[in-house]
């Protein structure tokens, strides 16, 4: 994985940039001990690793600001963090930028259930967004694995999905505004309480923007009335082509359950003997959950059960209870965990038509052959999002880049397929150069023309997204005294 | 100009040595140059998956084709893109491209979402002649930066659309109406606002001051939304009657499409807004007559011809838009609400960029 070289004139001024960000920031909010800044080196993509020049904390959308005009001024790059959750390495620094992280701005600004939306702070971590409305019945719908932990500003930042997006969409179909910071530190409101934009749609562009146009400071978040009740119905299949062709079947007959999770026999029986859920012993497995009264659900799952039984299935477990429930959802829910038992692992985020599952799933198992690493699925099957996690050993030479070889196949493999190379953790580093795959150049030009809008001078985390080769010429850092 | 292929639409932009008016079917009341760019001659259905919830179209096909596929599955365009052709008495086919342009979304748009929220992919033409890619035909897709959204609501500005990819949502197996009597905007909101917020998966909520009654829809499985429907009724009870309304569909067509409006002499207004500011709003307005969706959050607004109905509301949070007006008060005042000058910025930076030479529609948004 290539980086830029670190600039040497930025490095050579770190106490001129630091004595400017020590006009504005109090000290305890700036980290340029180099014992003190690896503790920003990396991000939940561990395998790089960078400490920055610098690091700040800042408390408010003023300090936001003054930090980031001045490091226009001086031509320093920058790389905003949120709560360091990034799978894609979307916060990992290089060695001359400042980090700016968001998390000491973490307020609830204003709730307001007859409106139905929320205003944050986005250092907030997304489960307490859901947190601060939930005495009412409320809650944020996006529901990323790492909710305990990741921020508002990197969902914001990756357009972060979950497991329920089927029925309520990803970050970007629920975030109304936004207060941004510019590179060079003005302030600019997009959106508010009210619906769909004016003019042209900036929010919808700036969400999924990988930190690349402005610090989002503040969200306005859509949020829901809890349904009355959710349960699970989970079935086992001896075919992954039947399992596909039965999640095909369920949306075709009109019922939106909320999720419609995958899982195959590796990740079954890793999980099995990791949670002991009780999973059956079979090739696939769907869990299918749908919202509504108790009632409603019956009648739901009834139907997806009647679909289910046209396909044989080896089990059929519809849930009668919470307790069902919780040991239905146990073992998907400790997947991550249960595959990290056995080996390391590399989490890929690939989208495919939910119809190319099949196909997909038996040359990702030649892949694996040829390249002697197991991997699991486990997939969001219900909108064609796939995470197979492939089992290497970090200690032993050339496994890494082994894995990354038979990773990078896999997405070529889904855009091929008519889906593309990330679905919900972004590209950052780690999809980079595999761009070339999806978009023509003058597709990646055309991105590349909105960040010269917003950051002209490249400063916003520079080194991400785009492949190295094609940014190379927007990249080249002005000298301070321009 | 009507070209037939996406490549024959790039030539054209390259060779343009003048601005164009960038048209679908016409039907959106965009004004501007007398030359015109057409997508008509780019028709047809590329793929349709009913399984996975995909639809990808050229983008000059009719609306009408496209639904008739979607009707034979059971499935629908969930955004309820509004019809403007009774509104603006405009002749000729909607077509999906300029649904998309104008990201066209109905009364469901606040459960289900607005058209930008369906759109998965698109294919266009810069203003320079080349053609783009962004998106694709998945649902969940976050590579690289999201032009999709972009495109939708940009009315041409930025490219002609070529190819639209859509997530299409089953069709409701029924649908129900209540009527609660509301004697003002107030009222009405406050009612919309409680329904809103209940558990019940409300689909359209609106208001009718000539009326003076606050609608609710219920849509889903038959049993599901007689279910709802009375838990509904349980819960607004404490408004006054609640009554069912009959034929459901037919009357939220009306609301969708504006229909009370058309025929009428003036301009008319859409007005976004947070909904419990809708009525303070909509008095500032000094309407003729008004019509309140989104559970408040969208005022439709009829004043007399020429009135500056953005200076009689003053400043708000929020944006009104000039849906009919003559070509006059239209330059006057501009179709669409002024940006603050950050964000206008960084529009015209955009359009800079997508659209250098100002080929398409130019000056329609601002």
């Amino acid at each position: 994985m290539d980086m830029p070289q670190p600039n040497p004139d930025v490095l050579a001024r770190k106490a001129n940039v630091l004595a400017r960000l020590r006009q504005v920031l109090p000290e305890d909010a700036i980290i340029a001990d180099p014992a003190e800044t690896r503790a920003y080196e990396c991000d939940a993509l561990t395998a790089y690793k960078c400490a920055p020049m610098i690091a700040v904390l800042p408390s408010s959308t003023q300090e936001v600001s003054d930090i980031l005009r001045i490091c226009h001024d001086e031509g320093v790059p920058v790389v905003p963090r949120g709560a360091g959750t990034s799978l894609a390495g979307g916060a990992l620094p290089t060695a001359d930028c400042v980090i700016l992280g968001v998390a000491r701005m973490n307020e609830v600004l204003e709730v307001d259930y007859d409106n139905r939306f929320i205003r944050v702070q986005t250092g907030r971590t997304n489960l307490s967004v859901t947190g601060a409305v939930e005495e009412q019945d409320f809650f944020y719908a996006p529901d990323p694995s790492s909710q305990l932990a990741c921020a508002i500003a990197g969902n914001i930042a990756m357009n972060s999905g979950g497991a329920h997006c089927l029925k309520y969409g990803v970050t970007t179909n629920n975030l109304l505004g936004v207060t941004m910071v510019l590179m060079d530190g003005r302030v600019v409101e997009i959106g508010g309480a009210h619906l769909d934009s004016g003019g042209l749609d900036l929010l919808g562009v700036i969400c999924g923007s990988e930190g690349q146009l402005g610090v989002v400071t503040e969200a306005t978040l859509r949020i829901l009335r809890k349904p009355e009740g959710a349960r699970p119905v989970l079935m086992g299949f001896d075919d992954n082509a039947v399992a596909g062709e039965c999640v095909s079947d369920i949306i075709k007959s009109g019922i939106l359950p909320v999720a419609i999770e995958f899982m195959d026999r590796l990740c079954i029986e890793a999980c099995e003997n990791f949670a002991h859920a009780g999973y059956p012993n079979c090739e696939a497995l769907l869990i299918v959950e749908v919202e509504g009264s108790d009632a409603e659900i019956d009648s739901q799952l009834a139907k997806i059960v009647e679909i289910a039984k046209r396909h044989n299935p080896v089990e059929l477990r519809e849930s009668q209870s919470a307790e069902e429930s919780a040991r239905i959802w146990l073992g998907r829910k400790s997947a991550f965990g249960a595959m990290g038992q056995i080996n390391d692992y590399m989490c890929l985020d690939g989208t495919i038509p939910v119809s190319a599952l099949p196909d997909v799933l038996r040359r990702i198992g030649e892949l694996s052959d040829k390249y002697g690493l197991p991997v699991g699925n486990v997939f969001h099957a219900g909108d064609g999002n796939m995470h197979p996690l492939i089992l290497f050993d970090a200690n032993k030479p050339g496994d890494l880049e082994k894995c990354e070889a038979f990773g990078a196949e896999i997405l070529k493999l889904c855009v091929d397929a008519g889906g593309c190379l990330t679905g919900e953790h972004g590209v950052g580093i780690e999809k980079r150069d595999l761009m070339h795959h999806q978009y023509a150049p003058q597709d990646l030009e055309a991105q590349m023309a909105v960040k010269d809008v917003f950051d002209p001078k490249w400063l916003l985390n520079p080194a991400k997204v785009f492949p190295l080769d094609a940014s190379a010429p927007r990249r080249v850092v002005p000298m301070a005294a321009e | 100009m009507r070209p037939e292929s996406e490549s024959e639409l790039a030539e054209i932009v390259a060779g343009l040595n003048e601005p164009v008016r960038v048209v679908g079917g016409g039907t959106r009341g965009v004004t501007g140059p007398d030359r015109m760019l057409s997508t008509e001659g780019l028709r047809g259905i590329t793929l349709y998956e009913p399984g996975a919830l995909t639809l990808v179209a050229q983008a000059g096909t009719p609306l009408a084709e496209i639904e008739a596929a979607l009707d034979a599955e059971g499935q629908q365009l969930a955004f309820e893109p509004m019809d403007h052709r009774a509104l603006l008495g405009s002749s000729g086919a909607p077509t999906i491209g300029g649904v998309v342009a104008a990201n066209v979304s109905g009364p469901r748009r606040i459960q289900a979402g607005a058209c930008r929220d369906f759109l998965l992919g698109v294919r266009f033409v810069d203003g320079q002649g080349q053609i783009v890619k962004n998106g694709g035909r998945v649902m969940k897709n976050v590579t690289g930066y999201d032009l999709v959204k972009l495109m939708a609501g940009s009315w041409g500005t930025l490219g002609v659309l070529t190819e639209v990819s859509l997530k299409v949502l089953p069709k409701p197996e029924a649908s129900a109406t209540l009527a609660i009597p509301a004697k003002d905007a107030a009222t009405a909101v406050r009612i919309l606002s409680e329904a809103l917020k209940s558990p019940f998966e409300v689909t359209g909520a609106a208001y009718d001051p000539q009326q003076q009654r606050a609608l609710i829809r219920i849509e889903g499985f038959a049993e599901s939304v007689s279910y709802r429907t009375g838990r509904l009724q349980e819960l607004l009870g404490q408004f006054g009657a609640v009554d069912p309304v009959e034929p459901s569909d037919a009357l939220w067509q009306t609301i969708r499409d504006a229909v009370d409006f058309a025929d009428t002499p003036g301009d008319v207004w859409r007005i976004s807004v947070k909904p419990g500011d809708a009525p303070e709003i909509a008095a500032r307005a000094e309407a003729d007559r008004t019509l309140f969706d989104w559970g408040g959050g969208l005022i439709w607004a009829l004043v007399p011809a020429g009135t500056d109905l953005r200076g009689r509301i003053g400043a708000f949070s929020g944006h009104a838009t000039l849906v009919r007006a003559g070509a006059d008060t239209l330059a006057r005042l501009g179709r669409f609400q002024p940006e603050p000058q950050g964000i206008a910025a960084l529009t015209q930076g955009i359009r800079q960029k997508f659209d250098p030479r100002g080929m398409f529609n130019a000056g329609l948004m601002g």
